[in-house]
């Protein structure tokens, strides 16, 4: 879900990001007080539905609920097996609804307005000492920074492999520490260089 | 015009620049030198990223010791490593971080945007997330996220380092173009030989300051 929005023109991608974040928040509170699968089955359906108003193709959805598909297997497996099917059913496909609406908003909004609305939304809590700024700015780095990070895993990971280590933690973690150490230095000399104003 | 005035600095117990004293008018000045010879130090105190120890850093007469938010808006700094300055998931994203920092208003901010990815061949790329993009793309971005502020003078940073021949020869070309005033710390020497005047540092002390061909003689004969 790290930086995929898909530009279309559709009324979901024009519909408020304030209100799709919002919408997103109340339906993942909801779903919890939902223990029908036939009411958890006709929310996918509806979710479905505004994937397709959306114009996003399949393999987006696809994309998106593949990963999740082994917990989502052995969830209503254990589930099915240790209380019944019926749960069984509506605790995966309550999984894999939050996963699928979590995505409709990132699939259909930039980065840079769901921060800006961040921003805006956390506004009132300036006078506790909440730097609204600070943390969409927080938000908008961790979603950058994370296939940075793991790009450098993987270097690390090659490169502990040519020296002939094949699993060690600590051999990962203490240069992975290092450059994230420096990476951090040199990514808050460039927030400065290109006028980053916390106040 | 960025005046050093006997310049040192240091890191702990070590002086990494030992009383530099320099006047920066041309157009394109090269600073070459070796690992841990000062350089990107020296590049870092160009737009008050780093103040020095000593001495003063002059700016069109803006103090980076007083006035290093003013200097900063006029000195736009490139770094080695475009994934160290790209902020913003998506590349036009990227691009607006610096200007929504300025606090211009939204219509300028999709203008100026717009008109640099259309001139270093972004526009297609524009959502694209930047992990996504080449190497070569990256420094472009991170090029185009610097000159869509529109500074006076540009700090380059080792830019071609960590390129491939192609790239590097796409963002010489860049950077030959440009109608700022460009400072350009490199071990490129084709790079280096494009410059009005060239500088050689060693062991933080200003060892040559000459024309391209004279200046870079002078670095290789000291590199053995």
């Amino acid at each position: 879900m790290l930086g995929l929005y898909l530009h279309r023109d559709s009324p979901v991608h024009a519909f408020p990001v304030g209100w799709k974040l919002a919408a997103l928040a109340v339906a993942a509170t909801g779903l919890f007080f939902v223990a029908s699968p036939v009411a958890i089955g006709a929310a996918l359906a509806g979710t479905l539905l505004l994937f397709a108003l959306a114009r996003l193709p399949l393999g987006a959805i696809l994309g998106q609920i593949r990963p999740l598909l082994p917990v989502l297997v052995l969830l209503f497996a254990v589930q099915a097996a240790f209380v019944g099917w019926e749960t069984g059913a509506a605790t995966a496909g309550r999984l894999a609804l939050l996963v699928l609406l979590a995505s409709l908003v990132t699939l259909t909004t930039r980065a840079s307005d769901m921060i800006d609305a961040l921003e805006r939304g956390l506004g009132w809590l300036r006078p506790l000492g909440v730097n609204a700024g600070k943390v969409s700015l927080m938000l908008a780095l961790t979603i950058r920074l994370i296939p940075v990070l793991l790009d450098l895993v993987q270097e690390i990971r090659m490169a502990q492999r040519a020296r002939g280590v094949e699993r060690s933690a600590l051999a990962l973690l203490v240069p992975l520490l290092v450059k994230t150490m420096r990476m951090a230095d040199h990514l808050s000399d460039a927030l400065e260089a290109r006028g980053y104003d916390p106040r | 015009m960025i005046e050093l005035r006997n310049v040192r600095h240091r890191y702990g117990e070590r002086e990494v620049l030992r009383g530099i004293d320099l006047t920066l008018a041309e157009r394109r000045v090269a600073i070459v030198g070796s690992n841990g010879s000062g350089k990107s130090t020296l590049a870092r105190l160009l737009n008050g990223l780093l103040l020095p120890d000593e001495g003063r850093v002059l700016v069109d007469g803006l103090d980076t010791r007083g006035d290093a938010r003013a200097v900063r808006r006029k000195v736009g700094f490139v770094f080695q490593d475009p994934d160290v300055q790209i902020v913003y998931p998506t590349v036009a994203e990227d691009i607006a971080f610096g200007l929504k920092n300025l606090r211009l208003p939204r219509d300028e901010i999709a203008r100026r945007v717009d008109a640099v990815m259309a001139r270093f061949g972004l526009t297609e790329h524009r959502d694209w997330p930047a992990h996504r993009l080449s190497g070569g793309q990256k420094q472009l971005l991170a090029i185009a996220s610097v000159l869509v502020l529109d500074p006076a003078y540009v700090v380059f940073d080792e830019p071609t380092t960590l390129l491939d021949l192609r790239n590097r020869r796409r963002i010489a070309g860049v950077i030959r173009n440009l109608p700022q005033t460009a400072l350009l710390i490199s071990h490129d020497l084709d790079l280096v030989a494009e410059a009005e005047r060239v500088i050689v540092l060693d062991e933080g002390r200003v060892v040559a300051d000459d024309a391209p061909a004279a200046a870079i003689a002078n670095y290789v004969a000291r590199m053995g």
